[in-house]
């Protein structure tokens, strides 16, 4: 039977990143897929980025993952969102040839040298006393290892359902992965349903645009990695148009046939991509909906329409489309349906995304009942870097929620168990001022590193970047500007107010009017900084109170993840407990009073008897 | 850390009413009371379904009819502590009371510490924060305004108060983060006057409720008035015409050393507690020797001074003391034995307590004693309230948490006014909701994700 220290399942964005940090750790990685074809696909909207998951794409890059490089040169439209909002929520989003993303990805996995790739349909997990062995494939072939990395996305047990039609399959032309969820639930992991959905694709030789408002893509150059140093490509726009009247009436007409009203989907849905029956039905009032028409790659002719997700019969989701304005032609080249598949409901992770039952057995992707490709990437990268570090015998890799998204997609996902596919939103991070995108390279490049993720040159850019912006602030920190008549005059030229009494350098950028390179105009020894510099040193000057501010509460919430609870409470006994916050501790065992304090059902009234209970368990300990 | 031992106590107040009632709760709570009751019907309190009502009598170890009673059987989990729980219903009386109790604990239960039916139906998860602090003011309040304070709390009013800024806060929120989650979802952004009025709004809001809590303080724990005056001037009449016009309503408070005169009265449900200077006498010798230098502690100690002057016998050098050393406190200047016309002399008064209400009384003969209650209620009030139709913040926790969200208010509004971008503006916003959410225990969680799903259409 062949070894391979790291064996990951599933090929997807969680897949690719986890194989690829445990290769690049220096693991011998196996990274099994249904169909090599399908390597980093993008069965959903071919977009990446977005307001936090954007961010995440960001972090990802600065600890040494791939998605932010591979998006770089595979994008066909990209823009930067949210620039009015402030600083924190700015969100790069791109949309990707999702062939080009498909094969640079395949690329750069097979350029690993220490990993294999290969097709297969796993079939069971082989685990022994509770702890993974090796996996074992649908054409009798095993493979030895004790840490597997599942990425099963919706493939686990999945249907596919169009109109009153459903069959067995992962996503639309693809096999389910079926023997695997029994082995799951045989070695007494629990699983739930869950669904979701996609819309119909057209062809955009049947697409009239010219009633259409049109998004060309941002016009200076922007990229995902802080690294390599990407060509400019070239942009294909993105088009919007709107449901009315009529789209409206098809739907209510059609509404019996609606999964909806059938009940042919099980499972909960996201909220945040709605079927466009379900908008029409919540929100009876709004008589118009937005369509977005995006390119699904430069060479297709594939049209993605954003906006009108739905797995009616696909007759009634021609009479949908042509409702449309612009759309009154169009041909679908593949019709919307949904998916429904079984996830894992995620209190059984460790927050280092090993299984709680299953030693040896991460997870990562849909299969932890989260959505999206960025959120999935993530995840999967964690999941690599912790197999590796359980193998070398360090200590795991938890991210706090204060230092990345990446924090508190995981600490929401071990506390909580989503009851629908979850997202990433920003106002899901309370410490988001300090998680901006633009610096999550001084953020996280530093374990990055360390894990041999980043390579010294990557590494010492963002070294060389952090000392340039320290110096920077000092300098403005320390040069005083004096009232002259002359600055004042300049001050007026700048259209900004007047200069009654000496200040500081940072305290004239601080006024919202004035950026980094008006202050040439005032001093002559200003550093000659780089634009990412001048960002840094503008934000962190200009905001510098609320950056405080929020420091501050980091520093509360520190303080109860370092009240640590004991490994051996036995949570169901405590009987000042509520009977239901008994269960969820027990259930999920938080490491820290923090922790506990964030798992919903677990009240201040639980915590306040938790402490209690702390203090005595202490006194007890020391009395011994 | 309480253990699950099975509490008692006598849940009435001692002295009062037909009806006493003796409470026990934990897990034996049920056993016990089988150990003492006597059911006509010869039925055991274990074999009973919850919630039913059991006659009988208490008897004693040696078969002693105690008491004819009423039992209550409760089952957890539905009871006030989440626990077993049984009520004896009995004649009342503090003997007949007592001993019921005494043969309780002998069974086994543990005499309850005040308060601890309410902390731990506050531990089990009965009751959130705000409602276990309001039936700690119920045991604790003394007059019918302050009992109706603690019912609202209790059944809410508060939390209703509290629910509605934290409403406010969430739709606030909820829209801000929506443009900022969904930013091509067509969701409108604040109109600046819009977002202002609202902001306006909800820090006004907490203003109002904020405003209440100085009488939150008053009627829980009542005011304290210290009657102070040269020797015979009256101050002795004054307090017990006070409290012959009003019902005194705590008595004998035991194991206080009594070496002053104190008396709680009711004026328009303040409870006032009147501290009889005069009261420190010298036991062997029953003439007063009280004198300046005495009042004067109790002076600087009272938080409403009633100061006495005897108008017959002129302004003199001491009263001059004592209404300078009274200057920086609420005086009432009671102007006693005003059987002539003394104007000179109040203005005399005035001139040191320019601000000071002057009521003419004749103590003795009880004359213009309702002048002085209205002064006295009036400085409490201020004059403009009538206390039983208001929800009214009277705990010094809630009041922090509701000066917190207004100071986060006040930076929301600041950011604002700066022009800064929608990000800043949820800084505070979040805190201001996180202050609230410490008033009724409840975790900031998907709550403001929810209601940006409630409020907008959203996702492509």
């Amino acid at each position: 039977m062949k070894k391979y220290d790291v064996v990951v399942i599933g090929a997807g964005h969680a897949g690719c990143e986890a194989a690829l940090a445990s290769a690049r750790m220096g693991c011998r990685t196996l990274l099994l897929t249904l169909n090599l074809d399908h390597v980093a696909l993008m069965p959903c909207n071919p977009s990446i980025g977005g307001p936090a998951k954007g961010h995440i794409v960001r972090e990802i890059d600065a600890l040494g993952g791939e998605m932010g490089k591979n998006i770089d040169q595979s994008y066909v439209n990209i823009m930067m969102l949210n620039t009015s909002k402030g600083p924190a929520v700015h969100a790069l989003r791109a949309q990707a040839d999702k062939f080009t993303y498909q094969s640079t990805m395949t690329r750069t996995l097979e350029a690993e040298s220490n990993l294999d790739l290969k097709q297969d349909v796993v079939t069971d997990l082989l685990v022994e006393d509770q702890e993974v062995k090796g996996v074992k494939t649908i054409t009798g072939m095993s493979y030895q290892s004790s840490k597997v990395v599942l990425t099963t996305g919706t493939s686990l047990n999945g249907k596919v359902i169009i109109g009153d039609v459903k069959y067995t399959g992962g996503r639309q032309g693809e096999f389910a992965a079926t023997h695997l969820a029994d082995s799951l639930r045989e070695a007494g992991v629990e699983l739930e349903q869950f669904q979701t959905a996609t819309p119909p694709r057209v062809d955009q030789q049947t697409v009239d645009f010219s009633g259409m408002r049109i998004h060309p893509g941002a016009e200076e150059k922007l990229q995902f990695s802080f690294f390599a140093d990407r060509a400019e490509r070239e942009q294909k726009p993105c088009y919007v148009t709107h449901t009315n009247e009529n789209t409206k009436e098809v739907i209510e007409t059609h509404i019996e046939d609606s999964p909806l009203s059938t009940g042919i989907v099980e499972g909960e849905g996201p909220r945040y991509c709605p079927s466009i029956d379900r908008k029409i039905m919540r929100f009876p009032d709004k008589t118009s909906h937005q369509v977005f028409v995006e390119p699904e790659g430069m060479e297709t002719n594939e049209l993605y329409l954003n906006g009108l997700t739905t797995s009616m019969p696909e007759e009634i989701q021609v009479k949908i489309i042509q409702s449309v304005p612009g759309l009154e032609e169009a041909e679908i080249m593949r019709p919307g349906y949904a998916v429904q598949y079984e996830a894992i409901p995620t209190y059984q992770l460790h927050p280092t995304m090993e299984n709680k039952k299953v030693t040896g057995l991460y997870t990562a992707g849909q299969i932890n009942g989260t959505s999206g490709y960025e959120e999935a990437a993530a995840q999967g990268l964690m999941a690599g870097i912790n197999a590796v570090l359980a193998i070398q015998e360090k200590d795991p890799l938890i991210l706090k929620r204060s230092d990345a998204y990446i924090g508190v997609l995981i600490d929401d996902l071990v506390n909580e168990n989503p009851e629908e596919p979850y997202r990433m939103l920003t106002s899901r991070a309370e410490y988001r001022l300090l998680l901006r995108q633009d610096n999550a390279d001084l953020r996280l490049s530093r374990i990055g590193y360390d894990l041999g993720l980043l390579s010294d040159v990557e590494y010492q850019q963002v070294q060389e970047k952090d000392r340039l912006i320290t110096e920077t602030l000092e300098y403005l920190d320390n040069t005083r500007i004096t009232p002259t008549k002359e600055v004042r005059a300049t001050l007026k030229e700048l259209e900004s107010g007047g200069l009654k009494k000496p200040v500081s350098l940072a305290t004239i950028l601080a006024r919202p009017e004035l950026d980094y390179n008006d202050l040439n105009k005032l001093v002559d020894d200003l550093p000659e900084v780089d634009d990412t510099t001048a960002e840094q040193v503008e934000i962190q000057t200009k905001y510098r109170g609320y950056i405080e501010k929020q420091m501050k509460q980091v520093e509360k919430f520190r303080k109860m993840e370092q009240k640590k609870l004991p490994e051996d409470i036995d949570y169901l006994s405590l009987e000042t407990v509520r009977t239901e916050a008994r269960e969820k501790l027990d259930r999920i065992r938080p490491v820290s009073l923090g922790q506990a304090s964030r798992i919903p059902g677990v009240s201040p009234a639980d915590i306040s008897a938790l402490m209690i209970y702390l203090e005595t368990y202490r006194q007890e300990e020391e009395s011994e | 850390m309480y253990s699950s031992d099975t509490i008692a106590a006598i849940a009435t107040a001692v002295g009062e009413g037909g009806i006493g009632i003796v409470r026990i709760s934990g897990q034996e709570a049920i056993n016990i009371a089988d150990q003492v009751f006597d059911s006509i019907k010869d039925k055991k309190l274990a074999d009973v379904d919850t919630y039913t009502a059991h006659y009988g009598h208490i008897v004693d170890s040696e078969g002693q009819v105690i008491d004819e009673v009423i039992t209550l059987v409760m089952r957890e989990p539905k009871t006030y502590t989440t626990e077993d729980i049984v009520e004896i219903n009995c004649h009342g009386g503090t003997v007949v009371l007592r001993k019921i109790l005494d043969l309780v604990l002998d069974q086994g239960a543990r005499l309850a510490e005040p308060g601890e039916f309410t902390k731990r139906s506050f531990l089990n998860g009965r009751i959130d924060l705000a409602q276990a602090e309001a039936v700690a003011d119920l045991i604790q309040s003394k007059t019918e305004a302050s009992m109706q304070v603690a019912l609202d709390q209790l059944e809410g009013g508060l939390s209703n108060e509290v629910n509605s800024i934290k409403q406010d806060l969430i739709s606030l929120l909820a829209h801000l983060e929506a443009t900022i989650d969904f930013p091509e979802d067509e969701i409108e952004d604040f109109e600046p006057e819009e977002l202002e009025s609202r902001l306006n709004s909800v820090y006004q809001k907490i203003e109002e409720l904020l405003a209440t809590s100085e009488r939150g303080k008053i009627l829980k724990e009542g005011i304290e008035a210290a009657i102070v005056g040269r020797p015979n001037v009256g101050k002795s009449s004054l307090l017990n015409a006070l409290v012959r016009e009003k019902r005194a309503i705590v008595t004998d408070i035991p194991g206080t050393t009594r070496d002053i005169i104190e008396e709680v009265i009711n004026i328009d449900g303040i409870p006032v507690k009147i501290i009889d200077t005069a009261g420190i006498r010298n036991a062997e010798n029953q003439i007063e020797k009280i004198g300046v230098e005495k009042s004067e502690k109790y002076l600087a100690k009272a938080e409403l001074i009633l100061l006495v002057v005897d108008l017959n016998a002129g302004i003199t050098a001491e009263d001059k003391q004592l209404m300078k050393d009274a200057q920086d406190k609420e005086v009432v200047v009671i102007a006693n034995k005003l059987d002539l016309d003394h104007q000179l002399e109040l203005e005399k008064v005035k001139e040191i307590l320019p601000e000071a209400p002057i009521v003419k009384t004749a103590a003795i003969a009880n004359q213009g004693i309702n002048d002085l209650e209205d002064a006295i209620s009036e400085l409490v009030y201020s004059g403009k309230v009538s206390a039983q139709e208001e929800i009214i913040i009277s705990s010094l926790r809630h009041k922090k948490a509701l000066q917190r969200a207004k100071e986060n208010i006040d930076d929301v509004k600041t950011t604002f006014e700066r022009g800064l971008a929608n990000d800043f503006l949820t800084i505070d916003l979040r805190a201001a909701l996180e202050a609230i959410n410490e008033i009724t225990g409840d975790a900031v969680g998907e709550d403001i994700i929810d209601q940006i799903f409630a409020d907008f259409c959203l996702g492509k």
